[in-house]
């Protein structure tokens, strides 16, 4: 109420004072109101780029009942309603793909998602701030070194020639194969997910901690409290709505594993153990030319994964906690 | 607060220290590795963690000419032009969404966080590019990309942070919107817009999987130039001239990969002073 008294205060006494035409003044609701012209124009761009490269391409999608051929484009192509998504259906390699994606965010779930949070707890209670401040610099780093850095950096570290196997080789011990083995595949992918991500991740939950008031945890010294009780009843109530928020979102983005890290290693250990959805809608469409079928995959993709983070949203906000969105 | 135990302490700067090498070791072996001679990294079975004869060739090597040179500049190249365009139109964007009563400004909102849920997909988003024209241009890497969602709502959000009051004193003084963002809006949000800028940087110069996409290798950025010497191991052919390199050298991939995470290291200082800010915290929170 109060913006809306200071908005409409700020717009009558603006406007005697701002030069131009009398019909910008008096038709000032409309989109010819000069102020908001300018504004228009400066959404424009932005706008269209949305348009044109979301909408325009979710609009593309079509082509997942369709047969495309590349010479008829995707609006000339000829109509095979849901004859990819049978197909899609009756794929194994498709269920294949969705088990991966699924196993590997549930090992994600439970062997990533704990790091940040134990990083960030062991952060909090460091008292000798610059210590705290430097590992935290060295921590976020791996966040922003690219999947193909990172990726390189894992082969030279554990690789059949890399640091690790030279250091066993030396000491006479037998040599470890994980680089390119599709055992330990799964594995490796979630060890390079803590690498690059666990520092960053701590940044939510920190800021979470930073919340809580000093005197809560004096208060609860002062009644006897030790470590592990103030723990219990201070410092784990004040993040568990940040916590409950992104397992939830964790859960709603499930069939999501990181495909540039995945495309990146697929060819390596081959698809038994890497090929994801993201991976099977590339290599059908991209490299075999089967686009309405990779599209069709994508598609559904796309559907059920809005659902589940729809889904997880409703959950969230019928647990008490704030959901992405409102 | 009484005093923790000594061994909790020795525990906790033990746990971090290893964190703290997990982190830095694998970038001293590159490091290392690119600055030794191939022969020592040969005879040390493919690695040094501190070379005895330090020597740049490796480096003189690739940028001396050829597809890394090359490569480097047109990372550097989209680099600077997708930020400067992204920031443009973020900026844009963003203010006009931050103002209230714009005309058709609801609902460009509810547009563009409805890409946030539902993001259009490789297949579509691939034929798009194919049908405008876009193949083999470094414009395929910039256009589809402009502007991410996330960004754009830091920036909303904190363009909406900024007191209203502000913006009446502008508009008492007969600024129109162009120039109040100009002159009052963005001095205010250099910290906002370094941020933003930086994650825009870091995204282009870290992409590589459009370039793989959409590019011909002649036209190739640094990341996928790295991608297919040191993570696929192979050559790359000229499209121009016929002609494949062969596998670099060890000390070779090395240095390329050094050159490819040097400019990452130099900005990092700069985006990790305005974390301390809040402008992130504040907008994940939101």
């Amino acid at each position: 109420m109060a913006a809306l008294l200071r908005e409409r205060a700020g717009s009558t006494s603006a406007t005697p004072s701002r030069p131009g035409p009398t019909r910008a003044r008096t038709k000032r609701k409309g989109f010819h109101g000069r102020r908001r012209q300018t504004l228009f124009l400066l959404m424009l761009p932005g706008l269209v780029y949305f348009l044109v490269f979301h909408y325009g391409a979710l609009a593309g999608n079509v082509i997942a009942f369709k047969d495309y051929v590349p010479f008829d484009g995707i609006w000339g192509s000829p109509w095979v309603g849901l004859g990819n998504f049978q197909r899609m259906f009756e794929d194994g390699a498709f269920w294949d793909a969705t088990l991966n994606t699924l196993w590997i965010a549930l090992l994600q779930i439970v062997f990533y998602f704990p790091v940040p949070l134990a990083l960030a707890l062991l952060l909090h209670t460091l008292t000798w701030s610059t210590v705290r401040r430097f590992v935290q610099s060295v921590a976020y780093l791996p966040h922003f070194i690219s999947w193909v850095i990172v990726v390189a950096l894992f082969q030279q570290v554990l690789g059949d020639t890399g640091l690790v196997n030279g250091y066993l080789g030396d000491a006479g011990l037998s040599t470890v194969d994980i680089i390119g083995n599709p055992d330990a595949f799964q594995p490796l992918v979630v060890a390079q997910v803590i690498w690059k991500d666990a520092g960053w991740g701590t940044i939510i939950f920190l800021a979470a901690l930073s919340q809580v008031d000093e005197q809560q945890y004096e208060a609860a010294a002062l009644d006897g409290a030790g470590p592990w009780r103030r723990f219990w009843h201070v410092t784990l109530p004040a993040i568990r709505p940040v916590v409950v928020l992104l397992l939830i979102m964790r859960l709603g983005d499930i069939l999501s594993v990181g495909f540039e890290q995945m495309l990146l290693q697929r060819d390596a250990v081959g698809p038994e153990t890497a090929e994801i959805i993201d991976t099977f809608v590339y290599y059908q469409g991209i490299v075999g030319g089967d686009y309405g079928f990779a599209a069709a995959a994508g598609l559904f993709k796309g559907v059920v994964g809005a659902l589940l983070v729809y889904a997880a949203n409703k959950v969230a906000h019928r647990l008490g906690e704030q959901g992405v969105y409102k | 607060m009484e005093k923790p135990k000594p061994v909790t302490q020795a525990a906790k700067i033990l746990a971090l220290a290893a964190v703290v090498l997990l982190v830095c070791v694998p970038f001293l072996v590159i490091l290392s590795t690119s600055l030794a001679s191939q022969r020592e990294v040969i005879a040390n079975g493919g690695w040094v963690l501190w070379p005895t004869d330090p020597t740049l060739k490796a480096y003189e090597d690739i940028l001396d000419g050829g597809i890394v040179t090359h490569a480097l500049g047109v990372s550097a190249g989209v680099t600077v032009i997708g930020t400067l365009l992204s920031l443009a139109c973020t900026v844009t964007l963003a203010y006009a969404l931050s103002r209230p009563g714009v005309f058709g400004g609801r609902p460009v909102l509810l547009l563009v966080l409805f890409t946030f849920l539902f993001p259009p997909g490789m297949i579509p988003s691939f034929l798009l590019v194919k049908e405008l024209g876009l193949l083999d241009s470094y414009a395929s890497l910039v256009l589809p990309v402009l502007v991410n969602v996330f960004n754009l709502v830091v920036l909303r959000g904190f363009f909406q942070g900024i007191p209203e009051e502000l913006y009446e004193a502008a508009r008492l003084d007969g600024a129109g919107d162009w120039r109040v963002l100009w002159s009052v809006v963005l001095p205010l949000s250099k910290a906002a817009l370094a941020v933003v800028g930086l994650f825009y940087a870091v995204a282009y110069w870290n992409s590589w999987f459009y370039a793989s996409l959409y590019l011909e290798s002649d036209h190739w950025p640094l990341q996928q130039v790295l991608r297919t010497y040191v993570v696929a191991g192979s050559g790359i052919t000229d499209t121009t001239t016929g002609e494949a390199t062969v596998n670099a050298p060890q000390t070779v991939q090395m240095a390329v990969l050094v050159i490819a995470t040097v400019p990452i290291l130099l900005v990092y200082p700069f985006l990790q002073k305005y974390f301390t800010k809040g402008v992130l915290t504040g907008a994940i929170k939101s």
